[in-house]
């Protein structure tokens, strides 16, 4: 690359936030999804938000071609082959949603010797050559008392829906929880593990709210705030703040609320449009930008305003989707510097 | 030709025709680096393949080489590495537990193909319990073995004549395989002439366990580090490759040279539907169409050669 295009770049990366800076460097590039999984509502919207992005920009003509694989079986040794065929087929760069962090490193070491860019997102792979977007699930926890911390801000008391026991997930976002709550006016009174389920969290809630003070909020983990409502709707309390996690039931009540009462809450989860996101960070170290091996991805969250917009384009029985731009794998890329 | 030639013609004619595909589709494929990328996944899947026909020679099956090769690879990439004495003496000590597993399978008249299956649980578990999250590190020596770029030819290539090669050896050649093949083909009438069974059987289980062994290390050679699942798949790829390979289910009739033929077509045949560009839901019924195909023209042909 010329000194002038490397100079262009930087500035795209520093001040030309805003504007969509497709040089044309990346036009001949060429970029391939290699996915594990289709068998979920998650993977489907992932694999569907992929297409719709990608296929943009091909025909903006930022890439070439941006082809999705996915393995017949979610096999670490079938998506290895995979992944040393793509280095044969050309790519420039691979999106990894990874069948295990560790069992693909040879492939992607592989796959680096031969100069191509690897990019890990979701199932992430700890090959250092490879680039990493990871779930910030500390700041996911973090975030929701801070929100509530705008809403009340002399406090009060909170009770906190974990998800399941045992998992690295559930820990994360409590930790970030009870972190944000340490500095400040909030008190955690109690709390019960909703397993990211709608009827679980119900159940727990019902049974733990006898013995719990007036509540100002609930904090959850996502998959669990459609559940704490019912429970707490069923009894005479006052319905406190129950912080949503973007699926399809808990926006359809929210909204409901809101037009009742004009129930005011946050949701935030992770997008699984972050195969987007992935495929700009890819493209943008395509480009030449200077971009850090540990990125993480920003959550998608729903405030007040948003509501009906976002409640229109989730589909019953699923989650809410955002497909990410170029800039906002920018705002990644710059978050993370 | 004798049904032996015809035997080994098959596999061989079925991975040219593919290649030949392969190379079509994907030139960039006819080179030193393509062919190394194309086959050296298939290593660890011709040694399993080749575990796995040791099984079926002595009309056994075995259901839980998938397992048993994801635990030596666990192994291989803590134990072995951290404190190797004791890594090895692991993997010595499995092979030994499969030389038992034989015996006992024999001794107690028992179907192998129920004994493998609960095996299998039994190493699948042991593996989480050496590796609990995925992890570990290739041994330097075997990293660098399985990576190492030999001039002119690709080490995916002579891995797999050296494997080949020896095995026929091994089983074709020497007077101790040509009896592992009659157990086989008749067990009473070894053991009238005075051969023990029992010994016989152990040694086909412990040289399926060392090859196991064998394959696990040369998976985790290339994957730099495990994970308890890592080869679950080969169960029913080695099956599959061994069969593709001219071997059969019963009488000993199995071929070392097929079988690692048949592994290495079994692994091209992936990486042919994914150049195709398949749909990933097409994808596993395609390969099993590529498989009857093969074994259907092996029918015919065999068929024609008894008439």
């Amino acid at each position: 690359m010329s000194t002038i295009s490397k100079l262009l770049c930087a500035a795209a990366s520093t001040a030309m936030l805003a504007a969509s800076p497709s040089l044309a460097d990346t036009s001949d590039a060429r970029i391939a999804l290699s996915n594990n999984y289709a068998g979920n509502s998650w993977r489907q919207a992932m694999l569907e938000t992929w297409d719709d992005v990608t296929g943009a920009a091909v025909e903006a003509g930022t890439v070439a071609a941006a082809d999705a694989f996915t393995t017949s079986e979610n096999q670490a040794t079938e998506q290895a082959a995979q992944i040393q065929n793509m280095i044969l087929q050309g790519y420039d760069a691979i999106v990894v949603n990874a069948a295990s962090p560790t069992a693909l490193n040879g492939a992607v070491k592989e796959a680096c010797d031969a100069g191509i860019i690897v990019v890990s997102f979701d199932g992430i792979v700890t090959e250092p050559c490879a680039w990493r977007i990871a779930v910030d699930f500390k700041q996911m926890g973090r975030d929701q008392v801070e929100y509530l911390a705008t809403r009340y801000p002399d406090g009060g008391n909170l009770l906190e829906i974990r998800g399941l026991a045992g998992v690295f997930v559930d820990d994360e976002i409590s930790a970030g929880i009870h972190e944000a709550v340490e500095g400040s006016n909030f008190t955690i009174v109690g709390s019960v593990h909703g397993d990211w389920a709608q009827d679980v969290a119900q159940k727990a809630v019902a049974g733990i709210l006898p013995s719990l003070p007036e509540l100002t909020a609930v904090v959850t983990q996502g998959g669990d705030g459609f559940g704490a409502a019912q429970a707490i709707a069923a009894t005479d309390r006052d319905m406190p703040t129950i912080v949503m996690g973007n699926r399809q039931d808990e926006l359809a009540w929210w909204a409901e609320q809101k037009a009742a009462n004009g129930y005011e809450t946050t949701s935030l989860s992770v997008a699984p449009g972050m195969s987007t996101l992935a495929f700009w960070v890819a493209q943008q170290i395509l480009d030449g930008a200077e971009v850090p091996k540990e990125l993480s991805v920003p959550f998608l969250t729903i405030q007040q305003d948003g509501l009906d917009e976002a409640l229109a384009n989730t589909p019953e029985g699923s989650v809410a989707n955002v497909s990410y731009s170029l800039d906002d794998a920018m705002a990644a890329i710059e978050a993370a510097r | 030709m004798t049904r032996e030639h015809l035997r080994i013609l098959l596999p061989v004619l079925s991975l040219a025709i593919l290649l030949a595909a392969v190379f079509y589709l994907q030139p960039r494929a006819m080179s030193y680096f393509g062919l190394n990328l194309l086959f050296n996944l298939a290593i660890p899947v011709a040694l399993a393949t080749i575990a796995q026909m040791m099984i079926i020679m002595v009309n056994d099956i075995d259901l839980s080489i998938g397992t048993f090769v994801s635990f030596c690879a666990c192994v291989t990439a803590t134990l072995v590495q951290d404190t190797p004495v004791l890594g090895y003496a692991v993997l010595l000590a499995a092979v030994l537990v499969y030389a038992g597993i034989g015996a006992v399978i024999h001794l107690r008249g028992l179907p192998a193909i129920v004994v493998t299956l609960g095996t299998s649980f039994v190493w699948g578990g042991l593996a989480i319990l050496v590796l609990p999250s995925p992890g570990g590190a290739s041994p330097e020596w075997l990293q660098s073995l399985m990576k190492s770029k030999p001039p002119l030819v690709p080490m995916a290539i002579i891995a797999a004549t050296l494997i080949g090669v020896l095995t026929h050896l091994l089983i074709k050649r020497s007077s101790i395989g040509v009896v592992l093949q009659g157990v086989g083909g008749n067990e009473r009438a070894l053991e009238r002439a005075g051969w023990s069974i029992v010994q016989l059987k152990a040694l086909a289980y412990g040289l399926a366990g060392l090859f196991g062994v064998l394959a696990g290390m040369a998976l985790v050679g290339l994957t730099t580090s495990a994970d308890a699942n890592i080869a679950l798949r080969y169960t029913l790829l080695s099956i599959a490759g061994v069969i593709l390979g001219g071997g059969e289910f019963t009488g000993g009739r199995v071929s070392p040279i097929g079988a690692v033929l048949g592994a290495l077509t079994l692994t091209l045949a992936a990486s042919f539907l994914s150049f195709l560009r398949l749909s990933p839901d097409w994808q596993i019924g395609a390969q099993g169409a590529i498989l009857i195909l093969v074994l259907a023209i092996r029918l015919l042909v065999t068929r024609r050669e008894a008439n």
